[in-house]
Formats: structure tokens, sequence, C-alpha cells
């Protein structure tokens, strides 16, 4: 293919994403062989550019204060100015790349692929690609046809974040596409509120998920948690339903944590639950369903009711103490 | 307002043991629950609460067979005034971008300020919104966790981004946003009010309809395509305990102590 291959830089406080060291890497296995420019967009972005020289052969530099902060609607139209028709573009699959991904494939008449694990190579026109559907239960080979070029989305984790090797060439393109305007303005950040408890400190984990069933049944755990002397956390719906603050959970869109024992309760494992859970920790998962994807990345596998098993386990713990 | 909320009827992934049929075609869909997409009823209480409390209407739609019909019910019963069924034949096996199409030719066809959809479906892709808003020239927003109406002109949003940070936006109306979940309470629909709109009509869309043509949406102009499901090839995977719960809870605890999971 002879298509070119764009990489989208995100960066924050004047350093390059994590994604960009595996979108580099996502690129050379995608295509083998074929060097990929990356994009920068942002006011005052020299030092990123200088950093994604060290990951990319082309770095392209868009340098406006228009583009403070990452405002997907103004980046849309001044990607579709200077990407060329058929090129192949990766981003990652987070926040900004649900923003910017779907509507940019449409406008620029390429394929969408979103949320990719995994590249099996190129077939003439097609690029074959390794997804997951339903939460991770299962996975699937799918096809793109990229003739007309393709936005491609990739999942964090899924490669390995690529060596630096300095070399690079930042070329500066600041002065295209300027005067861009959008329908859409940013405001302004607002952090997320510190919780009651900081689960980023705690060495052990107790963490809860949907498969708990009720509000009540969090007494169980917290039996548990207390017998364990560890500290609660919990995946999203837990959240989402109120039954635990906000600052207790584990994730993307929550809390990243470091523990050295993290036991992972009716919980499922989707990447965004995971994507909060760092540093190796001796991982249990108790789930009454074998093929949750958990299982594919605990130390230690139950499959247990927790309702069952929960007071079973609290009862030995409070013994063993 | 008027306000145009799209819902899928997908496998509840919570309630279900997904596996790949024999092979691969498919999975395995007997015995299923099926459900709206989780993301897709906080988008429907969204849309009901801004109408509540500004006025307006708020209909839902879903492209699938004849089976979506009950989802699309299912929202009606939360508050939704009026429930559309996008179907035909030619839509089977259409790609995020063939769905969004469709969507969008439904929409062209209402002249609604707001168009909400679920932040995500049963397959992660968190396409479908942002494809509807380019199709229509409209802006977009993603994961977006607060509305607040201002003027009739424009919305102020939040989103909910990485670390649970919110992103605060003013975005001009018409607009389209994909809703994330926790941005409200979605209210409990009971049997009594399933029964309620039992009995109302639902129209249904086909393509003639809507004048989408066949080299726009189905299986044959789907640029992408799954070829089959499989199971990955699990790493090492977990090391998996057995026994009785009694047996089990020994093992673990054992393992726990040793590991300093017991202080
Ligand atoms: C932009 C975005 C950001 C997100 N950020 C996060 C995040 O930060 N953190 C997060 O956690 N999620 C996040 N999510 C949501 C994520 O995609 C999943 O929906 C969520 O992690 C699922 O939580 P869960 O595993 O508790 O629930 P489910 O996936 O519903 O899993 C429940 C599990 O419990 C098991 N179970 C049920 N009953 C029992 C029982 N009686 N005994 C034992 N097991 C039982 C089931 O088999 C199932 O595996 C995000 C999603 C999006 C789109
Ligand atoms: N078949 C469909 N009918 C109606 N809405 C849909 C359909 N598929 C996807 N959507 C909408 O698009 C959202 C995101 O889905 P997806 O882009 O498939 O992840 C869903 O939450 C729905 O609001």
């Amino acid at each position: 293919m002879n298509a070119k291959l764009f990489v989208f830089v995100s960066h924050r406080n004047g350093k390059a994403d994590d994604s960009a060291f595996e979108l580099a890497s996502a690129a050379k296995t995608m295509l083998p062989g074929s060097a990929a420019t990356a994009i920068v967009c942002g006011s005052g972005v020299d030092a990123v550019a200088t950093e994604a020289a060290q990951l990319f052969a082309e770095v392209w530099k868009f340098d406006q204060s228009a583009l403070a902060y990452p405002n997907a609607e103004l980046i849309r139209p001044l990607l579709l100015e200077v990407v060329p028709a058929g090129s192949v573009l990766l981003l990652a699959h987070d926040t900004f790349g649900f923003d910017l991904g779907p509507g940019l494939s449409v406008k620029l008449g390429a394929a969408y692929v979103p949320d990719v694990v995994g590249f099996d190579g190129l077939d003439g026109t097609a690029l074959k690609v390794v997804r997951q559907e339903f939460a991770g239960q299962v996975s699937a080979h799918v096809n793109a046809n990229v003739a007309n070029g393709a936005v491609v989305t990739v999942r964090s984790g899924a490669f390995k974040p690529s060596e630096v090797s300095p070399g690079g060439q930042v070329i500066d393109k600041s002065d295209e596409a300027a005067g861009l305007t959008a329908k859409r303005t940013f405001i302004e950040v607002i952090e997320a509120e510190a919780g009651d408890i900081d689960i980023t400190r705690e060495d052990v984990l107790v963490s809860v998920g949907r498969g708990i069933g009720d509000k009540e049944n969090i007494g169980l755990v917290e039996e548990l948690t207390d017998a364990m002397g560890a500290a609660m956390s919990c995946s999203r719906p837990i959240v989402d339903a109120k039954w635990l603050d906000k600052g207790r959970q584990v994730g993307t869109s929550g809390k990243t944590v470091k523990p050295k024992v993290y036991l992972a309760l009716g919980i499922s494992g989707s990447f965004q639950h995971l994507g909060g859970l760092k540093g190796n920790p001796f991982l249990v998962a108790v789930n009454k369903n074998p093929k949750a994807p958990i299982f594919q990345v605990a130390t230690v596998g139950i499959i247990a009711d927790l309702l069952e098993f929960l007071p079973v386990l609290t009862e030995k713990v409070q013994k063993a103490k | 307002m008027e306000i145009l909320v799209c819902v899928k009827r997908v496998p509840d992934s919570a309630e279900n043991e997904i596996s790949v049929a024999p092979n691969g075609a498919d999975i395995k869909r007997d015995d299923l629950v099926y459900s709206v997409n989780e993301w897709d009823n906080y988008a429907v209480e969204e849309a009901i609460q801004i109408v509540e409390r500004d006025g307006g209407k708020v209909t839902v739609i879903s492209v699938g067979d004849s089976d979506a019909e009950e989802i699309v019910r299912r929202e009606m019963a939360m508050g939704a005034e009026q429930g559309l069924l996008a179907t035909d034949a030619t839509f089977e096996g259409s790609d995020g971008l063939g769905i969004a199409t469709i969507l969008a030719a439904a929409a062209k066809k209402g002249s609604y300020d707001l168009i909400l959809t679920g932040a995500l479906a049963d397959d992660g892709a968190a396409q479908v919104g942002g494809m509807i808003a380019a199709l229509l020239d409209l802006p977009y927003a993603s994961v977006v966790n607060k509305i607040e109406t201002k003027d009739g002109k424009s919305l102020r949003i939040g989103r909910e981004i990485e670390g649970g940070a919110q992103e605060i936006n003013d975005i001009e109306l018409p607009c389209v946003l994909s809703i994330q979940t926790g941005i409200n309470e979605p209210r409990y629909v009971g049997i009594r009010g399933i029964r309620k709109v039992a009995s109302v009509e639902i129209p249904v869309l086909d393509a003639a309809a809507l004048g989408v043509t066949a080299g726009k949406v189905g299986a044959d102009s789907a640029n992408v395509k799954r070829v089959d499901y499989f199971v990955p090839v699990a790493g090492a995977g977990a090391e998996m305990l057995s026994g009785s719960n009694d047996e089990l809870a020994d093992k673990l605890v054992a393992l726990l102590k040793a590991k300093g999971g017991i202080k």
C-alpha cells in the first residue's frame, strides 16, 4: 500500500501521552517497513514535537494559540485540510479519539476501524485487524477496506510502548490551516474530586463490581475488607449506581492504583477497568462466569457466586489472623 | 426542545456467558438475554429530564429487526413520547457508517434540536454518534456526563475525560452528543409502565421511507466487515483454584497470607 501513514500524538503538560509510544509500535506492526508521520497540534509544543521525533521519522507540528486545548471540533477540519486523501491515520481509542475519529473518517471518506487490539497484515486493500466484542468475552477478526484510507483507533495497552531513538525531523506547518473555527468551545477542565480515602496509596485493595448485584450486598465486601485490614475500591457501575464514592473507582475514568494485592470481586475485566490497575499486583478474580475476561489476566481465579463465597471467606480470614 | 435518542438492542454482557458458535460465524444466540444497551438508558433518561424541565418532545429510534421494537417500547415506557423502528432487509449487515447513515436519514425527516446516542455499544466501537454528526454537519461531543440547557441556542456540557476529570464546553444547537453512564439515574420501568405503551403504534421506517439506497447501507457497502468470532489463545491465564467454597476459601486465605494480603 502506498498510502501515507499518520499517527496523531496526544500530549499533556508538555509531554507526549503514553499512547504516542504505543501508537508508534502499533504503526510498525500494522504496516511493517512503512514510516509513519506524527501530527502534533497545540500551542507551544516544541518540546512535544522534539519528543515525538524520537519515535517517528517525521513530525508535522501545528503550533497555533487556537489549539491550546485539544478541541476535536477544531482539529478535525485542520486534519481534513492537511491529510492527503487515502491516508491511514492512527489515534488512541480514548475520549479524544471518540471525539475526533468517527467524524473524521466520514469526512475523509475513509473506513473507521475502532478499538483495534491486533493487526494481521494487509491483503490487497483489506487491512486485517483483531477486535474484541461483548466486553471482551469474545474476539473477532475484522477486515477493513482501506482503498480510500482509514482512521484506526488503537486500544491502550494492546501494544508495547516503542523504544525511543533520536533522529526524526520536525516540520513546522503552523501556518497551514490557520483561522479555523468550531461550533464547540472549550471552557475549562474540572479535576476529579478527592474521595473519602486515597485508594492510590493502598497496598491491598478489595474491589467490588456489578456482580455484587445489590447495594445491600456491599456490606459483605465491607466485612471481608475489614477482616483483611484492606481498603475497598470498585468498578464503574458501582459508582454510577451511587453505591460508593467516585474516589473509589479504579480505571481509565477513575483512579490508577498500584497495589500489591488486588481482589476483583464480580468484575468482568473490561480494558477501561484494567487500565487503572498498574504494577502487576497479585490479582485474584472471583467471578461466576468462567468466560469472564478477568480470568485471562488474573494470577489466581475462583469460579464462585459471591453471595455464597464471601461470608465463608470472611470467616476464614478472621480465623487466620 | 425536540430530542432524538438512538437506542440499540444488545445481548446483555453482564447477564450472559457469550460464546462462539461452532464455525465462528456468530456467537451462540440461543438463550441470550437481550436488553437496551446500557448507555442508551442514560441517554433516554437525560432527554426526558431535559423535556420535563424545558418542554419539548423525546423520540426514540432503533435500527434493527422486528425484535428491536420491544426496546423502543421499553424506552417509551420510561417517558419517550414517540418511538420509531428503522427496519429493512437492505439494512442487514451494515457497518457503523451504515447504521449512522440510516439514523442520519431518520433525523433529517424530523427537525431535532438535539440528537443523543450512547457513548458505546456491545461491539465497543463508540462510533455511531460522531458519524451521525459528520453526516449531518453538526457539532459533536462524546462521553457527555452533564448537560445544562442555556438560551435555546447552545448547551453547556461536561465530558468525562481520562482520570475522571470533567471537560466543560459550550456547544451550539442543533448538535449530537454521546452520553456516558452515571450522568443521571435512569428511572425504573415496571411491568405497568410497559403495559401502558403496549399498544402504542410504532411507525416502521424502511429504506424507501428514509430515502437511503442499498449502495450506502447493508453488507455489500460495508467497508468494515467481521470475518469471524474466535476465542483468543489465552496467555498463561489465571491459576484456577478448585473445590467447595470452604476449600476455595482455605486455599485463598493461605495465598493471601503469603502475599501480605491479610494484615
Ligand atoms: C469512556 C469510558 C470510561 C470507562 N471508565 C471505566 C473505569 O474507569 N472503571 C471501570 O471499572 N469501568 C469503566 N468503564 C466501563 C467499562 O467499560 C465496563 O462497563 C465496566 O468496567 C464493567 O464493570 P463490571 O466489571 O463491574 O461489570 P460487568 O462487566 O457487568 O461484570 C460483572 C461481572 O460480575 C459477574 N457476576 C455476576 N453475578 C455474580 C455473582 N453472584 N457472583 C460472582 N460473579 C458475578 C459477571 O459474570 C460479570 O463478569 C468505562 C467505559 C467507558 C466507555
Ligand atoms: N442499531 C442501532 N440503532 C440505534 N442506535 C444505535 C444502533 N447502533 C448504535 N446505535 C447508537 O450508537 C451508540 C454507540 O454505538 P457504537 O457506535 O456501535 O458503539 C449506541 O449507544 C446507540 O445510541
